[in-house]
């Protein structure tokens, strides 16, 4: 935040503690239903849509924040008609662009929970530049991405998180794309909070958006979801069968990361530089690391979210990013305020600011000349 | 010039004239462009009444002494009101040969050309492709030429700062201004303390740029090659403070001035694109009025976050030049069926694509008319000249608060970067903008809902109900939705009622009749126009009519809506002529829209019309001499 006019430059005030602290309160109890809206739901039985939308439902009344001041943001896609079933402020936008206008929205009203809800095709494809921008800059927004990599509303193409070799509409011969792994993307572009659930793991999801909720700054909640038109079953194996514990591994601050039956694995450094998986047994308690989320050095979290491939082979959820670093909209907010203030000390008025510094009279004629 | 004939108190012959255009020429590194609106400030400061037209390419920084780099500005003043820039100068300043090269074309014979002889070297002449030299040749006989070692003299004056020479000579620019501010009888004062100002932080440069100015001041001053000077008297306009000022600078304090008469925080979201920066720019400043400024990752992201705003109740601007237009595109068609407040501010410039980015061009009217999918109609309003840019602004917004609409401002290149005096408003006198959100619920049937799509039944608007309003949480977006409830709707008569109203609506915004300009009163000729070429066509004007023939002339600020007289004023003449720097647009929704036979005139050089050739136009239409 420096640049030619020093004179102008202001402090950046320091994080807020929390990202909902200028939001207004109630002290009404909330429920479920008072965030549901009239709108008859219209996802596709079984969608993993449904399940995201009951835990937001369930979760919203513990911010205890005013309903009216809540507003949520979409796309396009199957998950953006989500604002419609929410009885919250909502705009449903146009494809790729709901960051730029929660950018607008969070920089102007201080005292909104500017929430946008997103998909892996309206986030990563079309809206790929806007979603970075909004992470670098942290603008004080909570970005919940469904991915069930597959474009659904379009009836089924390959999507750019979709596996390499997926047949689909577009690809009868399989996708040569090679795949976004939008945690990874969103630590690369800078994101101060990161985290990632799976839909039907209501606990796991509800404590990811706690978090990023009460995180200043822009939270990327990547949330692993079921399209069961096009890509049926495509998180199966994190959910069910009996390799679930061995592929599931659920971050704990500050804890060494184990997973597996009676925590059988353990995520230790490879010699690579990365991380790998282990027995515990093989390399000891002591070799495997300790989940830091807050650390400044995304290093760590970065080589958690590349731990497995696509295959979901192993699979980390929970908090990978959470850390503290002044967000756009509370610094340009300081500037306006800062240089409002120094207008008032000058007496700066619209008068003075169109007559600026140099003006000349024209009198009124004599009246006996033409 | 038309001159009267005086004698100074040194002998020297002080000649009166009435106006002059004076023509600045020189590399893209010279300094052209800030000696010429230098050299603007001190006939604005002086009363004279001018208009300007900077002319520079796209390239920051060309090769040095090539064709393609070479920066001009061209200043008109007079003792008159003045309509446009000029169309040839009465003194050409050449700094190079390639600027000599580029413009002696457009001195008419018997013009007074000042050369920097310094650059005519045998190196920089073949650069451009001069065989002989053109200032030992007798090429230039037909001007009053004078040659002036410009690099020289100023670094001779220089030479006590013990400043490098290649740095001393930076300042010949100076040398220039000084040499032009003793020909026309500009004080020095304010010159000098405007390079003060402008090298505050290194004030060495401050007093080198001064010893250049007084340089060429003093030159004058003492050689004998300069046996007259001129003299302009301060123009006789409208009682009132006046000051200089840019298009795009009236535009940016046309949205504080809105901003503050809205008693809405002004948020501009944008993208850098030449020639609407300046606009950012210059908003970025005033921070302190109520405005804050985002420069965004890309166009769309910028009208993104204007219309995000605009939600939240702030009054959201975007401002851009025509390929940004098409990339915000889809954004203005949500904005229509958002049906959310919204500036767009289209500094248009030469295309189609990158085009010609420094150039002037009126080809995006049809864009901004219907450059959306669906039917999509936005209002559309051009002002006519720089200064004009403040009030449009301030309409626009005005239109955008009471409609609940994107509004459409059309400047472009030669308004944007070209002056004018200013008669400056009193701040008491502008329009108040205020507008009221919605605090209450408002559904028909008494079930205390709120719809967000229930509309005044005078101005078809919806209801501005922004988040943080109790009780009026509600969702929109782009798909169709049901009048009044404002839900989602598939239905299909609802759709063809919703496209309607959304028409309606716009159709119904009342903009002012149409006035038309005919001293005579028996013109058979109309020429109508829009946007900047008013100055040209009102030019043309007058030398028909000082010509003896009689032409209306009429401009059109409002394109969408139209003014309701307009068809009445079309048809109410034998000829209408539409004098277009595009391809015929205007032109074609007249005919569309009216069925009048209009004829259009065209050109598309990436320059404003010149006054004579508009003249030449309208006298064979009056004389009915045009091509069917």
């Amino acid at each position: 935040m420096t640049g030619p006019h020093t004179s102008l430059a202001t402090d950046l005030p320091t994080p807020g503690v929390g990202g909902l602290d200028l939001v207004p309160t109630t002290d009404d109890t909330q429920k479920a239903k008072d965030y549901t809206s009239d709108q008859e739901v219209r996802w596709c039985p079984g969608c993993g849509d449904y399940a995201v939308l009951a835990s937001v439902r369930g979760f919203l009344p513990e911010l205890g924040l005013k309903r009216e001041n809540i507003v949520f943001v979409s796309g396009i896609g199957c998950s953006s008609r989500f604002p419609y079933y929410l009885d919250t402020y909502g705009m449903h936008s146009i494809h790729g662009r709901a960051p730029t206008i929660a950018t607008g929205l969070a920089v102007t009203r201080p005292d909104l929970s500017v929430w946008v809800v997103t998909g892996d095709g309206d986030a990563l494809s079309i809206g790929g530049n806007h979603l970075i921008h909004a992470l670098r800059r942290n603008m004080n927004i909570t970005i919940l991405l469904f991915n069930n990599r597959i474009y659904g509303l379009t009836k089924g193409q390959y999507s750019p998180t979709s596996e390499v070799g997926k047949v689909t509409k577009s690809t009868p011969m399989g996708s040569v794309d090679a795949p976004f792994n939008p945690v990874s993307l969103a630590l690369g572009a800078e994101a101060t909070f990161v985290g990632r659930a799976l839909d039907s793991d209501r606990k796991g999801l509800t404590e990811v958006l706690r978090q990023a909720a009460a995180h200043r700054g822009a939270s990327l909640v990547e949330i692993f979801q079921d399209c069961p038109i096009f890509n049926d079953g495509s998180f199966d194996v994190l959910r069910k069968g009996d390799d679930v514990a061995e592929r599931l591994i659920k971050l704990v601050d500050g804890e060494p990361i184990l997973f597996g039956n009676d925590g059988e694995y353990g995520v230790v450094r490879s010699a690579a530089g990365g991380l790998e998986v282990a027995k515990v047994a093989d390399v000891g308690e002591d070799a495997v690391v300790v989940h830091r989320a807050g650390e400044e050095d995304p290093t760590q979290s970065f080589a958690l979210s590349r731990l497995s491939d696509q295959d979901l082979t192993h699979t980390v959820t929970g908090i990978f990013r959470k850390v503290d670093r002044p967000t756009y909209d509370d610094g340009a907010r300081a500037q306006v305020e800062a240089a409002t203030e120094q207008a008032e000390q000058r007496g700066d008025n619209l008068e003075a600011l169109l007559r600026g510094k140099d003006t000349w009279a024209v009198m009124p004629e004599p009246e006996n000349e033409q | 010039m038309s001159t009267d004939t005086d004698v100074g108190p040194a002998g020297r012959e002080v000649r009166q004239t009435h106006r002059v255009v004076i023509r600045f020429a020189g590399d893209s590194g010279d300094g052209m462009q800030l000696t010429g609106d230098r050299f603007t400030s001190e006939a604005a400061a002086f009363g004279n009444d001018l208009a300007t037209l900077p002319n520079f390419p796209a390239e920051i920084r060309a090769p040095a002494g090539t064709l393609p780099g070479v920066s001009s500005f061209q200043l008109h003043f007079a003792d008159y009101d003045i309509l446009t820039p000029g169309d040839r100068p009465d003194v050409l300043v050449a700094m190079n040969p390639a600027a000599l090269k580029a413009n002696i074309a457009d001195l008419p014979h018997g013009g007074m050309l000042i050369v920097n002889t310094d650059e005519f070297t045998k190196r920089n002449l073949a650069k451009v492709g001069y065989e002989s030299n053109p200032l030992e040749d007798d090429s230039l006989e037909p001007y009053t030429t004078h040659k002036v070692a410009m690099a020289t003299l100023t670094r001779g004056a220089l030479e006590p700062t013990g400043m490098s020479k290649k740095d001393a000579e930076r300042a010949k620019n100076m040398f220039a201004l000084g040499l032009l501010s003793w020909m026309y009888h500009r004080g020095t004062d304010a010159t000098e303390q405007f390079l003060r100002e402008k090298f505050a932080k290194k004030p060495d440069l401050a007093e080198a740029n001064i010893l250049a100015f007084r340089a060429g001041w003093n030159y004058g001053e003492t050689t004998e090659s300069f046996a007259v000077t001129f003299e302009v008297a301060p123009a006789r306009l409208a009682e009132g403070t006046y000051r200089q000022i840019t298009g795009n600078l009236a535009l940016a304090y046309g949205v504080v001035a809105a901003g503050l008469q809205a008693k809405l925080p002004v948020f501009l979201g944008t993208y850098p694109i030449t020639p609407a920066s300046d606009v950012l720019h210059e908003l970025s400043k005033h921070k302190g009025m109520g405005v804050t400024t985002f420069q965004a990752e890309d166009e769309i992201a910028g009208i993104g976050a204007a219309l995000g705003a605009s939600f939240g109740g702030a009054l959201g601007v975007t401002s851009t030049s025509g390929p940004g237009v098409a990339l915000k595109s889809e954004t203005i068609g949500l904005a229509v069926a958002l049906e959310l407040p919204l500036l767009i501010l289209d500094v248009q410039r030469g295309g189609p694509s990158t085009g010609l980015p420094t150039k002037t061009e009126q080809a995006d009217l049809l864009q901004a008319m219907y450059g959306r999918n669906g039917e999509a109609p936005v209002p559309i309003i051009a002002p006519q000249s720089p200064a004009d840019c403040f009030d449009a602004a301030l309409d626009a917004v005005r239109m955008a608060l009471t409609y609940r609409t994107p509004v459409f401002l059309l400047s472009d290149g030669s308004i944007a970067n070209g002056s004018e005096p200013w008669r400056v408003p009193d701040v008491d006198s502008l329009p108040d903008l205020s507008t009221a959100f919605a605090t209450e619920a408002n559904a028909p049937d008494g079930s205390g809902e709120f719809w967000p799509y229930l509309r005044d039944p005078d101005t078809l608007a919806r209801p501005w109900a922004i988040p943080g309003t109790a009780g009026l949480e509600h969702r929109i977006g782009g798909l169709e939705k049901a009048d009044g409830r404002g839900t989602i709707s598939y239905d299909p008569d609802n759709h063809d009622r919703m496209v309607r109203l959304r028409q309606a609506k716009i159709d119904g915004i009342p903009v002012p009749d149409l006035t038309v300009h005919d001293p005579d009163g028996d013109a058979e000729v109309l020429v109508i126009g829009w946007g900047s070429s008013y100055g040209p066509i009102g030019a043309a004007c007058r030398r028909v009519r000082a010509a003896g023939l009689s032409v209306a002339q009429a401009h059109l600020r409002h394109l969408n809506p139209m003014p309701r007289n307009l068809g009445d004023v079309l048809r109410s003449y034998r000829r209408v002529v539409v004098p277009e720097m595009n391809l015929g647009q205007l032109s074609m929704l007249l005919r569309a829209k009216f069925l009048v036979d209009a004829h259009s005139y065209t050109k598309v050089a990436g320059l404003p019309f010149q006054a004579e050739e508009l003249a030449g136009v309208l006298t064979d239409a009056v004389k009915g001499d045009l091509p069917a």
